[in-house]
This record gives C-alpha cells, sequence and structure tokens, in this order.
C-alpha cells in the first residue's frame, strides 16, 4: 500500500498534468465511465455494471464532444478491464486521454515529448526517468522496421501464423526505449481499430505506442472520421467477440451518428500509473498506486 | 480443468502427461492485443524446467496429484522405505528422489508423500526439525579470531554452520527449506 510520501508525489504528479493541458489551452472533460454500449473489442473483456458495462477507455464519449465542436479535450479517468492483473496491469487504472481537432498522430508525438519532459520537471523527485535521455525529438520506428531489426520472423509471417503479439512481447518490446524513448508507429491495417488508415500506404494505420523501458506507455492515432468504414470495423469485431466470447456486443449507434461531425482529429490514451511508475523508476503499479487489488 | 487465465505462481498443471508447477508468472498484453499469459514452469517429476506463452483459450488438466502422509521406516544404501500410516502399505522411493531432504530424514519422522497417477514423485518434510549434534569443536572462550559462527556435524551427517556456543549433545532446530540453523531446543 502507499504510504503518505508517495500520496504526495501522486497529487504532485496530477497537477503537473493538469496544468500542462491548460496551458495549452484544452478544455477538462469528464464522462460517464458506466455507459450501456462500449467500443467492441475483442481483446477487452469489461466488467458488467447491473445492464450496462463499466468502460475499458472513455473513447467513445470524448470524440463525441469533439463532434460537438470541442477543439481540445483531455480527461484524467478510472477505466476497467476484466482479468488484466499483473506487474504491469490491474483491473481498474487511471488513463489519460487527450484529443485534438486539426490533427493527426504527429502532434499527439511532440505532445508527448513535451508532456513526459514537463512531468519529469515537475515531479519532486530529482532522478526522474534515471537514465533515460528525455531531449530532443525521440525516435519512431515503424512496425516493419522493428520486426526487421529485432524479430526472428518477418512481419508478414508473424501476422500470417498468428504470432504477432507473442513476438511483440517476447522480442521487440523489450529493446523499445532504453536510452530514449521510442514511438512505434504504423501498425498493419487490421489492427487499426479506431484509427486512419494511412493515405500514403493503405496496409498500415496512423497508429503508435509509445515506450519507456520497455513499457507501453500510451497509444494514439489519427482518427476514422469515416462512418461506414467504422461500422464495417465494428461489425466484424461484434462477430469475432461472438465466435471467440459467445458475447453479445452492441453497435455504437449514437457514436457512429456523431462521426462525421468530427472531422480530422487525433486522440490518445495514456496509462497513468505506467508513467508515474516510469518517472520513479520502479517496475511495477503496485509500487505507485494508492491500493493495489490484494490491500482491499 | 484451469484456462489460462488461472496460470499463476504455484500451480500445478499437467503437461503432455507430466505434472508442472509454476515457478514463475507473467501477465502481458499488447496494445490492442491478446491477453498473455507467459510461464516458467518445473517437471515434477525430470525437474526440466520449461518456458511457454499461452492465449486466455488455452485449457490444462489439473495436474493429478494426491498427499498422503507417510512414515519413514529405514533405508538401505540408495533405498528409503516408508509405509503409510492408514494403510500400512509400504513404498521405496530412491536417494535421487529424495534429494537434499535426506540430510533432514530421521527414522520414525512423519512426511507427506506426493503421488502423480499413483507414483511417489517427492516428499515433503515439516518445515522445522530438531535433530542432535553428534560432533562440534569446543567453544574455545577468549576465542578472538571473530568468527562467530563454526561447523557442527548432525546425527544424520548434516554439516552446517552455527554460533560458537553450540556443543555436541544439543539439539538444534533446522528449517528443512533453507538447511539453516533457527535455534538451540531447550530439553
Amino acid at each position: 500500500m502507499i504510504n503518505l510520501q508517495r500520496l504526495h508525489t501522486r497529487a504532485a504528479f496530477f497537477r503537473v498534468l493538469r496544468s500542462f493541458f491548460y496551458q495549452h489551452d484544452f478544455l477538462e472533460a469528464d464522462t460517464p465511465v458506466r455507459q450501456p454500449v462500449l467500443i467492441p473489442e475483442t481483446n477487452i473483456q469489461p466488467p458488467a455494471s447491473e445492464d450496462w458495462l463499466l468502460q475499458a477507455s472513455p473513447e467513445l464519449c470524448m470524440k463525441r464532444l469533439l463532434a460537438l465542436g470541442a477543439e481540445r479535450i483531455f480527461q484524467i479517468c478510472p477505466c476497467f478491464r476484466r482479468g488484466e492483473r499483473g506487474r504491469l496491469h490491474s483491473e481498474e487504472f487511471l488513463m489519460l486521454e487527450w484529443y485534438r481537432r486539426e490533427a493527426d498522430y504527429h502532434q499527439l508525438m511532440r505532445d508527448c515529448e513535451e508532456l513526459i519532459r514537463t512531468v519529469s520537471r515537475g515531479l519532486p523527485e530529482t532522478d526522474c526517468f534515471a537514465g533515460i535521455d528525455l531531449s530532443g525529438r525521440w525516435p519512431q520506428l515503424t512496425v516493419a522496421e522493428a520486426f526487421g531489426r529485432f524479430s526472428p520472423v518477418p512481419l508478414e509471417q508473424a501476422l500470417e501464423d498468428d504470432s504477432f503479439d507473442e513476438v511483440l512481447v517476447e522480442y521487440i518490446e523489450p529493446q523499445l526505449g532504453l536510452q530514449q524513448p521510442c514511438f512505434l508507429c504504423d501498425y498493419p491495417a487490421e489492427m487499426a481499430s479506431l484509427a486512419r488508415r494511412s493515405p500514403a500506404d493503405l496496409q498500415v494505420a496512423e497508429r503508435f505506442e509509445l515506450y519507456i523501458r520497455g513499457v507501453e506507455v500510451a497509444n494514439g492515432f489519427s482518427e476514422l472520421a469515416d462512418a461506414q468504414e467504422q461500422r464495417q470495423r465494428f461489425t466484424q469485431e461484434i462477430e469475432h467477440i461472438k465466435a471467440q466470447w459467445g458475447r453479445r456486443a452492441a453497435m455504437p449507434e449514437q457514436f457512429l451518428a456523431a462521426l462525421p461531425a468530427m472531422g480530422e482529429a487525433a486522440g490518445i490514451a495514456l496509462g497513468v500509473d505506467r508513467l508515474l511508475m516510469l518517472a520513479l523508476n520502479k517496475t511495477a503499479l503496485e509500487d505507485v498506486q494508492t491500493f493495489s487489488a490484494e490491500d482491499l | 480443468m484451469y484456462t489460462a487465465s488461472d496460470l499463476r505462481k504455484g500451480l500445478k498443471v499437467q503437461i503432455d502427461g507430466a505434472p508442472y508447477i509454476v515457478i514463475d508468472f507473467e501477465f502481458s498484453k499488447p496494445g490492442k492485443g491478446q491477453s498473455l499469459y507467459r510461464c516458467k514452469m518445473r517437471n515434477m517429476i525430470t525437474g526440466n524446467q520449461l518456458v511457454q506463452t499461452y492465449r486466455s483459450n488455452d485449457k490444462f488438466d489439473e495436474a493429478g496429484l494426491e498427499e498422503s502422509t507417510m512414515q519413514y521406516l529405514y533405508n538401505q544404501g540408495d533405498e528409503f522405505h516408508f509405509m503409510n500410516t492408514e494403510t500400512y502399505d509400504q513404498i521405496m522411493l530412491t536417494a535421487e528422489q529424495i534429494g537434499d531432504n535426506i540430510h533432514f530424514l530421521l527414522d520414525n519422522m512423519e512426511v507427506e508423500m506426493l503421488f502423480f497417477n499413483d507414483q511417489a514423485i517427492d516428499i515433503s518434510l515439516p518445515i522445522f526439525v530438531d535433530l542432535a549434534v553428534t560432533q562440534a569443536d569446543p567453544w574455545v572462550k577468549g576465542d578472538t579470531s571473530g568468527t562467530d559462527t563454526k561447523p557442527v556435524t548432525l546425527e544424520t551427517g548434516y554439516e552446517l554452520q552455527v554460533p560458537p556456543f553450540v556443543e555436541e549433545g544439543d539439539r538444534l532446530q533446522i528449517d528443512t527449506r533453507t538447511g539453516a540453523y533457527v535455534t538451540r531446543v531447550k530439553e
């Protein structure tokens, strides 16, 4: 369990995060954590709350706020994912999400660099992110390049024999962000989820993950604003969920109806506890959380 | 039947017809990807280690292990004989199967014996056992060599380091998990 000094550090951390977004003219949003319809995602199990579900991310509501005309919004909120427990996972965790209209994923990478440098300077601890060089632009590595450099099998083969996740966890992630934070970007289009495909190469999605010390910290992308393509992807995902888990997931109709009004936009989700863990040079979420599951 | 999401340190499962115990476990899940359960396991018969990554849908049979309380009777060379305290069945294990426990095993001691498919594969001793010191150098008062332990030999032939005040004939409590001295037992 947390001690009093760590509580002060956490509070300072939240102040730094919020003041960063205030300074950059973002509006703080709050949206319901309990909703009747979530993003259909095969690999995420949302906990039920009576007939509704606890959110895995505030993404749907945040994008509806963009569609209403909000320019820049952020939110720090609890998210829930059933069965995810480990050194870097917790069934309830804090997510920071921010969204910008008229922006793409490159802008989000610049935001990450500036935000994390601000965190490093703003915390009372003096040795934040020890051994990691946060200065300048951080390296970008495409998923294809990362497979070429670190994987024993080429990307195409990993996709074909359905071993992408295993290779990523085993061979690639441990190599990322060791000296400097690193953006792993341009995911295969089939892993786009809610990201826009790259106009320059329809085989990849404009999506990136930020890695520091081998730990995935944030997932950002240029948003897909095409409601028809989004509906097709959701339909596929709903079928996958039915096939794999026997669960009937609903189509987020209100979200799809709002999507065309959003226009070009980019958004990102960042694991707040993971970032604090890395800032304080810790190796497990329970080292920085107020209460772990075992304390309750 | 277990699924991968039941995996945790200490769980015993059956893989390819052999019992394994999970000795290290990490949950991972790359962004938007699947839950992966990365396990290091030890074959409970051969001791061989296995590193494997499983997915949520992977299933495992329970290891099907049973435990019985057995009394240690005697040994003949490398053969160690035990008797089931309820059925009086006798069972023999080799010195190799008994491993380091051999240092703490005394006649008539009750142990828990582990069976896989009716085959005995291991024994576990009480965590603490009391053993007599059969050989110890006398404590030289005023010894200034600065060492604060000395070697002694126990009735099972096991040698270990103990505080200098321990004498021949003393009974010592030993932690069988580590083989370390705990305390001198007052008779």
